[in-house]
Protein backbone atom coordinates (compact mmCIF):
# COMPACT_ATOMS: atom_id res chain seq x y z
CA UNK A 1 0.00 0.00 0.00
CA UNK A 2 1.16 3.72 0.12
CA UNK A 3 2.75 4.92 2.58
CA UNK A 4 0.71 8.58 3.01
CA UNK A 5 2.32 11.99 2.87
CA UNK A 6 -0.20 12.48 6.26
CA UNK A 7 1.62 9.69 8.07
CA UNK A 8 4.88 10.61 6.13
CA UNK A 9 4.33 13.79 7.77
CA UNK A 10 3.39 13.06 11.69
CA UNK A 11 4.90 9.78 12.21
CA UNK A 12 8.74 11.44 12.71
CA UNK A 13 7.16 14.21 14.43
CA UNK A 14 5.12 11.06 16.68
CA UNK A 15 8.47 9.45 17.47
CA UNK A 16 10.40 12.62 17.83
CA UNK A 17 8.08 14.26 20.15
CA UNK A 18 6.23 11.56 22.48
CA UNK A 19 3.98 14.76 23.75
CA UNK A 20 2.26 14.88 20.17
CA UNK A 21 0.11 11.78 21.36
CA UNK A 22 -2.28 14.65 22.68
CA UNK A 23 -2.88 15.42 18.57
CA UNK A 24 -3.01 11.76 17.87
CA UNK A 25 -3.81 9.67 20.86
CA UNK A 26 -3.87 6.37 19.34
CA UNK A 27 -0.96 7.00 17.99
CA UNK A 28 0.33 5.90 21.66
CA UNK A 29 -0.48 2.36 21.54
CA UNK A 30 1.06 2.60 18.12
CA UNK A 31 4.79 1.57 18.66
CA UNK A 32 3.28 -1.44 20.03
CA UNK A 33 0.92 -2.53 17.38
CA UNK A 34 3.35 -1.86 14.85
CA UNK A 35 5.78 -4.38 15.80
CA UNK A 36 2.50 -6.62 16.07
CA UNK A 37 1.84 -6.00 12.59
CA UNK A 38 4.92 -5.53 11.24
CA UNK A 39 3.72 -3.50 8.92
CA UNK A 40 4.56 0.08 10.12
CA UNK A 41 2.41 3.43 8.86
CA UNK A 42 0.38 0.69 6.62
CA UNK A 43 -2.95 2.38 7.26
CA UNK A 44 -3.38 5.42 9.19
CA UNK A 45 -1.32 6.45 12.17
CA UNK A 46 -2.05 3.29 14.27
CA UNK A 47 -0.89 0.38 12.06
CA UNK A 48 -4.50 -1.93 11.91
CA UNK A 49 -7.43 -1.26 9.86
CA UNK A 50 -9.48 1.60 11.12
CA UNK A 51 -12.32 -0.05 11.77
CA UNK A 52 -10.62 -3.00 14.14
CA UNK A 53 -8.56 -0.61 16.12
CA UNK A 54 -9.80 -1.46 19.40
CA UNK A 55 -8.81 2.39 21.15
CA UNK A 56 -11.41 3.78 19.32
CA UNK A 57 -14.10 1.34 20.62
CA UNK A 58 -14.91 2.90 24.17
CA UNK A 59 -15.04 6.37 22.24
CA UNK A 60 -17.14 5.45 20.01
CA UNK A 61 -19.86 3.29 21.96
CA UNK A 62 -20.18 5.86 25.04
CA UNK A 63 -20.63 8.57 22.29
CA UNK A 64 -22.89 6.07 20.34
CA UNK A 65 -24.73 5.65 23.83
CA UNK A 66 -25.17 9.48 24.34
CA UNK A 67 -26.16 10.08 20.83
CA UNK A 68 -28.49 7.28 19.99
CA UNK A 69 -30.15 7.85 23.45
CA UNK A 70 -30.97 11.29 23.17
CA UNK A 71 -32.42 10.38 19.71
CA UNK A 72 -34.34 7.20 20.97
CA UNK A 73 -36.13 9.63 23.43
CA UNK A 74 -36.37 12.14 21.08
CA UNK A 75 -38.09 9.65 18.47
CA UNK A 76 -39.96 8.31 21.45
CA UNK A 77 -41.35 11.64 23.67
CA UNK A 78 -41.52 13.92 20.48
CA UNK A 79 -41.73 13.00 16.93
CA UNK A 80 -43.53 9.67 17.11
CA UNK A 81 -46.53 10.95 18.93
CA UNK A 82 -46.85 13.84 16.89
CA UNK A 83 -46.76 12.09 13.97
CA UNK A 84 -49.31 9.57 14.96
CA UNK A 85 -51.29 12.43 16.51
CA UNK A 86 -51.27 14.18 12.67
CA UNK A 87 -52.04 10.92 11.48
CA UNK A 88 -54.71 10.15 13.85
CA UNK A 89 -55.92 13.40 13.54
CA UNK A 90 -56.33 12.74 9.64
CA UNK A 91 -57.70 9.47 9.67
CA UNK A 92 -60.51 10.79 12.49
CA UNK A 93 -61.02 13.88 10.47
CA UNK A 94 -61.93 11.73 7.00
CA UNK A 95 -63.72 9.24 9.15
CA UNK A 96 -65.84 12.39 10.60
CA UNK A 97 -66.18 13.69 7.11
CA UNK A 98 -67.50 10.37 5.94
CA UNK A 99 -69.97 9.89 8.50
CA UNK A 100 -70.57 13.78 7.98
CA UNK A 101 -71.16 13.30 4.31
CA UNK A 102 -73.48 10.23 5.14
CA UNK A 103 -75.65 12.64 7.55
CA UNK A 104 -76.05 14.65 4.68
CA UNK A 105 -76.75 12.25 2.28
CA UNK A 106 -79.78 11.05 4.90
CA UNK A 107 -80.98 14.42 5.48
CA UNK A 108 -80.98 14.77 1.48
CA UNK A 109 -82.97 11.50 0.38
CA UNK A 110 -85.16 12.61 3.66
CA UNK A 111 -85.68 15.76 1.72
CA UNK A 112 -86.64 14.16 -1.98
CA UNK A 113 -88.85 12.02 0.05
CA UNK A 114 -90.79 14.55 1.74
CA UNK A 115 -90.96 16.90 -1.45
CA UNK A 116 -92.53 13.38 -3.12
CA UNK A 117 -95.15 13.29 -0.52
CA UNK A 118 -95.95 16.47 -0.19
CA UNK A 119 -96.06 16.78 -4.17
CA UNK A 120 -98.33 13.50 -3.89
CA UNK A 121 -100.56 15.79 -1.44
CA UNK A 122 -100.59 18.38 -3.72
CA UNK A 123 -101.65 16.25 -6.80
CA UNK A 124 -104.36 14.94 -4.97
CA UNK A 125 -105.58 17.91 -3.63
CA UNK A 126 -105.23 19.43 -7.06
CA UNK A 127 -107.57 16.39 -8.64
CA UNK A 128 -109.96 17.20 -5.23
CA UNK A 129 -110.37 20.79 -6.23
CA UNK A 130 -111.13 19.64 -10.17
CA UNK A 131 -113.71 16.96 -8.49
CA UNK A 132 -115.38 19.22 -7.25
CA UNK A 133 -115.14 22.45 -9.55
CA UNK A 134 -116.37 19.98 -12.05
CA UNK A 135 -119.65 18.59 -9.59
CA UNK A 136 -120.51 22.22 -8.71
CA UNK A 137 -120.50 23.17 -12.67
CA UNK A 138 -122.44 19.91 -13.28
CA UNK A 139 -125.17 20.64 -10.20
CA UNK A 140 -125.32 24.63 -11.11
CA UNK A 141 -125.83 23.48 -14.79
CA UNK A 142 -128.24 20.47 -13.94
CA UNK A 143 -130.01 23.74 -12.08
CA UNK A 144 -129.98 26.05 -14.43
CA UNK A 145 -131.57 23.22 -16.56
CA UNK A 146 -134.34 22.71 -14.42
CA UNK A 147 -134.76 26.89 -14.06
CA UNK A 148 -135.33 27.43 -18.08
CA UNK A 149 -137.19 23.62 -17.91
CA UNK A 150 -139.45 25.67 -15.57
CA UNK A 151 -139.83 28.56 -16.89
CA UNK A 152 -140.02 26.98 -20.35
CA UNK A 153 -143.02 24.45 -19.06
CA UNK A 154 -145.06 27.85 -17.49
CA UNK A 155 -144.82 29.35 -20.47
CA UNK A 156 -146.05 26.77 -22.17
CA UNK A 157 -148.47 25.95 -19.60
CA UNK A 158 -149.52 30.27 -20.28
CA UNK A 159 -149.83 29.52 -23.76
CA UNK A 160 -151.54 26.44 -23.38
CA UNK A 161 -154.15 28.41 -21.24
CA UNK A 162 -154.43 31.45 -23.90
CA UNK A 163 -154.65 28.82 -26.82
CA UNK A 164 -157.67 27.38 -24.68
CA UNK A 165 -158.84 30.78 -23.81
CA UNK A 166 -158.89 32.01 -27.40
CA UNK A 167 -160.12 28.82 -28.46
CA UNK A 168 -163.13 29.08 -25.98
CA UNK A 169 -163.78 32.71 -27.14
CA UNK A 170 -164.15 31.53 -30.23
CA UNK A 171 -166.38 28.86 -29.46
CA UNK A 172 -168.22 31.56 -28.31
CA UNK A 173 -168.19 33.86 -31.03
CA UNK A 174 -168.83 30.72 -33.41
CA UNK A 175 -172.60 30.91 -31.70
CA UNK A 176 -173.29 34.29 -32.53
CA UNK A 177 -172.32 33.73 -36.10
CA UNK A 178 -174.38 30.56 -35.71
CA UNK A 179 -177.12 32.53 -34.44
CA UNK A 180 -177.13 35.00 -37.19
CA UNK A 181 -175.96 32.24 -39.52
CA UNK A 182 -179.18 30.29 -38.50
CA UNK A 183 -181.59 32.91 -38.32
CA UNK A 184 -180.38 33.89 -42.08
CA UNK A 185 -180.84 30.44 -43.11
CA UNK A 186 -184.18 29.93 -41.59
CA UNK A 187 -184.99 33.14 -42.52
CA UNK A 188 -184.23 32.76 -46.68
CA UNK A 189 -185.51 28.93 -46.06
CA UNK A 190 -189.06 30.01 -44.32
CA UNK A 191 -189.24 33.41 -44.74
CA UNK A 192 -190.28 33.26 -41.19
CA UNK A 193 -188.71 35.67 -38.41
CA UNK A 194 -187.16 33.89 -35.92
CA UNK A 195 -186.84 35.55 -32.61
CA UNK A 196 -183.45 35.47 -31.11
CA UNK A 197 -183.86 32.99 -28.38
CA UNK A 198 -185.23 30.27 -30.03
CA UNK A 199 -182.36 30.29 -32.66
CA UNK A 200 -180.14 31.07 -29.70
CA UNK A 201 -181.48 27.48 -28.05
CA UNK A 202 -181.33 25.86 -31.08
CA UNK A 203 -177.66 26.43 -31.34
CA UNK A 204 -176.99 25.58 -28.34
CA UNK A 205 -178.66 22.47 -28.45
CA UNK A 206 -176.44 21.54 -31.41
CA UNK A 207 -173.20 22.65 -29.90
CA UNK A 208 -174.30 20.29 -26.85
CA UNK A 209 -174.31 17.75 -29.56
CA UNK A 210 -171.35 18.55 -30.88
CA UNK B 1 -3.68 10.35 2.48
CA UNK B 2 -5.48 11.32 -1.00
CA UNK B 3 -4.66 7.75 -2.56
CA UNK B 4 -5.54 5.21 1.11
CA UNK B 5 -8.62 3.87 0.58
CA UNK B 6 -8.89 3.27 4.30
CA UNK B 7 -8.08 6.47 5.49
CA UNK B 8 -11.66 7.88 5.44
CA UNK B 9 -12.16 4.93 8.26
CA UNK B 10 -9.65 6.58 10.69
CA UNK B 11 -10.89 7.91 13.83
CA UNK B 12 -9.25 10.93 14.77
CA UNK B 13 -10.12 12.74 17.88
CA UNK B 14 -11.02 16.34 17.81
CA UNK B 15 -11.40 17.38 21.24
CA UNK B 16 -9.29 15.09 23.49
CA UNK B 17 -11.01 13.46 27.08
CA UNK B 18 -10.05 10.67 29.25
CA UNK B 19 -12.03 9.82 31.75
CA UNK B 20 -11.08 6.94 34.33
CA UNK B 21 -8.26 5.76 32.31
CA UNK B 22 -10.46 5.12 29.04
CA UNK B 23 -9.92 7.02 26.01
CA UNK B 24 -13.67 8.81 25.23
CA UNK B 25 -12.41 11.43 23.16
CA UNK B 26 -14.71 13.23 21.35
CA UNK B 27 -13.89 12.20 17.83
CA UNK B 28 -14.51 12.65 14.56
CA UNK B 29 -17.01 9.28 14.41
CA UNK B 30 -18.58 11.07 17.75
CA UNK B 31 -18.94 14.58 15.59
CA UNK B 32 -21.01 12.15 13.11
CA UNK B 33 -23.01 10.41 15.59
CA UNK B 34 -24.53 14.28 16.36
CA UNK B 35 -24.60 15.01 12.93
CA UNK B 36 -26.59 12.04 12.18
CA UNK B 37 -28.56 12.56 15.31
CA UNK B 38 -29.38 16.14 14.58
CA UNK B 39 -29.77 16.04 11.17
CA UNK B 40 -32.56 13.30 11.74
CA UNK B 41 -34.21 14.81 14.61
CA UNK B 42 -34.03 18.53 13.00
CA UNK B 43 -35.51 17.16 9.59
CA UNK B 44 -38.44 14.91 11.56
CA UNK B 45 -39.03 18.02 14.01
CA UNK B 46 -39.28 20.82 11.18
CA UNK B 47 -41.12 18.41 8.78
CA UNK B 48 -43.78 17.70 11.49
CA UNK B 49 -44.24 21.10 12.85
CA UNK B 50 -46.79 23.10 11.31
CA UNK B 51 -49.38 19.51 11.87
CA UNK B 52 -50.83 20.39 8.68
CA UNK B 53 -53.72 18.37 7.86
CA UNK B 54 -52.86 18.14 4.66
CA UNK B 55 -49.31 17.75 4.14
CA UNK B 56 -46.42 19.74 2.33
CA UNK B 57 -43.84 17.80 0.90
CA UNK B 58 -41.65 17.78 3.99
CA UNK B 59 -44.27 16.50 6.51
CA UNK B 60 -45.47 14.09 3.52
CA UNK B 61 -41.78 12.21 3.60
CA UNK B 62 -42.00 11.88 7.93
CA UNK B 63 -45.23 10.49 7.67
CA UNK B 64 -44.62 8.31 5.05
CA UNK B 65 -41.41 6.96 7.13
CA UNK B 66 -43.38 6.87 9.85
CA UNK B 67 -45.69 4.37 8.38
CA UNK B 68 -43.18 2.54 6.47
CA UNK B 69 -41.66 1.28 9.81
CA UNK B 70 -44.50 1.08 11.32
CA UNK B 71 -46.26 -1.31 8.92
CA UNK B 72 -43.07 -2.76 8.63
CA UNK B 73 -43.14 -3.76 12.31
CA UNK B 74 -47.28 -4.20 12.38
CA UNK B 75 -46.34 -7.06 9.38
CA UNK B 76 -43.48 -8.51 11.18
CA UNK B 77 -43.90 -8.54 14.71
CA UNK B 78 -47.89 -7.95 14.85
CA UNK B 79 -50.14 -5.24 16.63
CA UNK B 80 -48.31 -5.94 19.86
CA UNK B 81 -45.05 -5.43 18.93
CA UNK B 82 -46.11 -1.76 18.22
CA UNK B 83 -44.78 -1.21 21.56
CA UNK B 84 -41.91 -0.88 19.81
CA UNK B 85 -42.18 1.19 17.65
CA UNK B 86 -39.64 4.24 18.85
CA UNK B 87 -37.05 1.79 18.88
CA UNK B 88 -37.21 0.46 15.61
CA UNK B 89 -38.08 3.99 14.05
CA UNK B 90 -35.11 5.44 15.86
CA UNK B 91 -33.00 2.51 14.79
CA UNK B 92 -33.96 2.47 10.98
CA UNK B 93 -33.82 6.83 11.01
CA UNK B 94 -30.38 6.18 12.73
CA UNK B 95 -28.47 3.92 10.03
CA UNK B 96 -30.31 5.29 7.24
CA UNK B 97 -29.41 9.05 8.15
CA UNK B 98 -26.01 8.02 9.30
CA UNK B 99 -25.26 6.29 5.86
CA UNK B 100 -26.87 9.01 3.92
CA UNK B 101 -24.16 11.40 5.44
CA UNK B 102 -21.78 9.13 4.75
CA UNK B 103 -22.42 9.82 0.98
CA UNK B 104 -21.03 13.38 1.17
CA UNK B 105 -17.47 13.33 -0.01
CA UNK B 106 -15.23 13.75 3.28
CA UNK B 107 -17.43 13.04 5.71
CA UNK B 108 -17.06 9.77 8.15
CA UNK B 109 -19.51 6.91 7.99
CA UNK B 110 -20.94 6.60 11.51
CA UNK B 111 -22.06 2.89 9.99
CA UNK B 112 -18.69 1.86 8.47
CA UNK B 113 -17.63 1.15 11.97
CA UNK B 114 -18.04 -2.77 13.01
CA UNK B 115 -18.29 -1.51 17.04
CA UNK B 116 -21.22 0.56 16.00
CA UNK B 117 -23.10 -1.96 13.79
CA UNK B 118 -22.29 -4.42 16.51
CA UNK B 119 -23.51 -2.54 19.39
CA UNK B 120 -26.79 -2.04 17.92
CA UNK B 121 -27.63 -5.22 17.22
CA UNK B 122 -26.32 -6.11 20.28
CA UNK B 123 -28.84 -3.79 21.51
CA UNK B 124 -31.61 -5.35 19.35
CA UNK B 125 -31.23 -9.02 20.59
CA UNK B 126 -30.53 -7.57 24.10
CA UNK B 127 -33.90 -5.82 24.16
CA UNK B 128 -35.11 -9.20 21.89
CA UNK B 129 -34.25 -11.32 25.17
CA UNK B 130 -34.93 -9.00 28.26
CA UNK B 131 -38.05 -8.26 26.74
CA UNK B 132 -38.99 -11.66 25.90
CA UNK B 133 -38.01 -13.22 29.31
CA UNK B 134 -40.31 -10.22 31.07
CA UNK B 135 -43.10 -11.27 28.94
CA UNK B 136 -42.76 -14.65 28.71
CA UNK B 137 -40.25 -15.93 31.28
CA UNK B 138 -38.85 -19.31 31.02
CA UNK B 139 -41.48 -19.90 28.16
CA UNK B 140 -39.31 -18.02 26.08
CA UNK B 141 -37.00 -20.73 25.78
CA UNK B 142 -39.70 -21.95 23.77
CA UNK B 143 -38.20 -20.50 20.63
CA UNK B 144 -35.15 -22.64 20.43
CA UNK B 145 -37.76 -25.57 20.43
CA UNK B 146 -40.15 -25.24 17.20
CA UNK B 147 -43.29 -26.99 17.52
CA UNK B 148 -44.06 -30.50 15.56
CA UNK B 149 -39.98 -31.27 15.72
CA UNK B 150 -40.11 -35.19 16.28
CA UNK B 151 -38.76 -35.55 20.19
CA UNK B 152 -35.79 -37.26 18.26
CA UNK B 153 -34.35 -34.54 16.74
CA UNK B 154 -35.08 -31.88 19.02
CA UNK B 155 -31.89 -31.88 20.53
CA UNK B 156 -30.57 -31.31 17.30
CA UNK B 157 -32.56 -28.79 16.42
CA UNK B 158 -32.77 -27.05 19.23
CA UNK B 159 -28.73 -26.90 19.37
CA UNK B 160 -29.26 -25.18 15.65
CA UNK B 161 -31.43 -22.13 17.00
CA UNK B 162 -29.59 -21.31 19.40
CA UNK B 163 -26.00 -21.23 17.24
CA UNK B 164 -28.59 -19.37 14.81
CA UNK B 165 -30.17 -16.50 17.51
CA UNK B 166 -26.27 -16.44 18.90
CA UNK B 167 -25.40 -15.39 15.22
CA UNK B 168 -28.37 -12.74 15.10
CA UNK B 169 -26.32 -10.00 16.12
CA UNK B 170 -23.11 -11.03 14.47
CA UNK B 171 -24.83 -11.31 11.04
CA UNK B 172 -26.98 -8.46 11.51
CA UNK B 173 -23.97 -5.94 12.53
CA UNK B 174 -21.38 -7.55 10.23
CA UNK B 175 -24.10 -7.26 6.82
CA UNK B 176 -24.42 -3.53 7.45
CA UNK B 177 -20.93 -2.60 8.53
CA UNK B 178 -19.30 -4.61 5.41
CA UNK B 179 -21.90 -3.17 2.75
CA UNK B 180 -21.17 0.35 3.81
CA UNK B 181 -17.43 -0.25 4.58
CA UNK B 182 -17.05 -2.12 0.66
CA UNK B 183 -18.90 0.59 -0.72
CA UNK B 184 -16.87 3.34 0.91
CA UNK B 185 -13.34 1.63 -0.42
CA UNK B 186 -14.68 0.73 -3.59
CA UNK B 187 -15.39 4.17 -4.53
CA UNK B 188 -12.17 5.57 -3.33
CA UNK B 189 -10.21 2.77 -5.10
CA UNK B 190 -12.17 4.04 -8.44
CA UNK B 191 -11.65 7.90 -7.79
CA UNK B 192 -8.21 7.03 -7.02
CA UNK B 193 -7.96 5.73 -10.70
CA UNK B 194 -9.27 8.78 -11.84
CA UNK B 195 -6.82 10.97 -10.33
CA UNK B 196 -3.64 8.48 -10.58
CA UNK B 197 -4.95 7.53 -14.37
CA UNK B 198 -5.86 11.57 -15.38
CA UNK B 199 -1.69 11.80 -14.09
CA UNK B 200 -0.54 10.29 -17.07
CA UNK B 201 -0.78 12.56 -19.82
CA UNK B 202 -3.44 12.71 -22.61
CA UNK B 203 -4.21 8.82 -23.33
CA UNK B 204 -4.31 8.38 -18.89
CA UNK B 205 -6.31 11.23 -19.31
CA UNK B 206 -8.59 9.28 -22.14
CA UNK B 207 -8.29 5.97 -19.91
CA UNK B 208 -9.57 7.80 -16.58
CA UNK B 209 -13.20 8.29 -18.42
CA UNK B 210 -13.99 4.93 -17.66
CA UNK B 211 -13.00 4.41 -13.75
CA UNK B 212 -14.97 7.93 -13.80
CA UNK B 213 -18.39 6.85 -15.20
CA UNK B 214 -17.83 3.87 -12.61
CA UNK B 215 -17.68 5.93 -9.64
CA UNK B 216 -20.99 7.95 -10.25
CA UNK B 217 -22.34 4.90 -11.50
CA UNK B 218 -21.39 3.52 -8.31
CA UNK B 219 -22.41 6.62 -5.92
CA UNK B 220 -25.90 5.57 -7.05
CA UNK B 221 -25.47 2.09 -6.37
CA UNK B 222 -24.18 3.78 -2.57
CA UNK B 223 -27.58 5.68 -2.19
CA UNK B 224 -29.67 2.36 -2.95
CA UNK B 225 -27.20 0.21 -0.60
CA UNK B 226 -27.45 3.25 2.14
CA UNK B 227 -30.85 2.97 2.19
CA UNK B 228 -31.74 -0.87 1.23
CA UNK B 229 -29.43 -1.38 4.40
CA UNK B 230 -31.32 0.22 6.67
CA UNK B 231 -34.19 -0.58 5.86
CA UNK B 232 -32.63 -4.95 5.67
CA UNK B 233 -31.27 -3.67 9.72
CA UNK B 234 -35.01 -2.54 10.39
CA UNK B 235 -36.87 -5.26 8.95
CA UNK B 236 -34.24 -7.94 10.72
CA UNK B 237 -34.65 -6.20 13.82
CA UNK B 238 -38.87 -6.48 13.55
CA UNK B 239 -38.49 -10.25 12.71
CA UNK B 240 -36.28 -10.64 16.11
CA UNK B 241 -38.70 -8.50 18.13
CA UNK B 242 -41.44 -10.87 16.65
CA UNK B 243 -39.72 -13.74 18.81
CA UNK B 244 -40.16 -11.05 22.21
CA UNK B 245 -43.32 -10.94 21.89
CA UNK B 246 -44.48 -14.11 20.68
CA UNK B 247 -42.33 -16.14 22.32
CA UNK B 248 -42.09 -19.53 21.64
CA UNK B 249 -45.84 -19.81 20.40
Amino acid sequence: MFVTPAYAQTAPAASETPAATVGEPHAAPAGELHTETGVPGDHGATGVFPPFDFATYPSQLVWLAITFGIFFLVMHKVIAPRLAAILGDRHDRIAADLSEAGRLKAEADAAVETYEKELAAARAKGAGIADAAREAAKTKAAADRAAIEEELASKLAAAEARIADIKAKAFANVGDIAEETAAGIVDQLIGAKTSGEEVKAAVAAVKTEA
Amino acid sequence: MANDPTHQFVVQPIIPMEIGGWDLSFTNASLFMVATVAAATGFLYFATASRSLIPGRMQSVAEMSYEFIAGMLREGAGTKGMVFFPFVFSLFMFVLTANLLGMFPYFFTVTSQIIVTFALAVLVIGTVIVYGFYKHGLHFLGIFAPQGVPKVLLPLVSSIEVISFLSRPISLSVRLFANMLAGHITLKVFAGFVTSMGALGAVGIGGAVLPLIMTVAMTGLEFLVSFLQAYVFAVLTCMYLNDAVHGGH
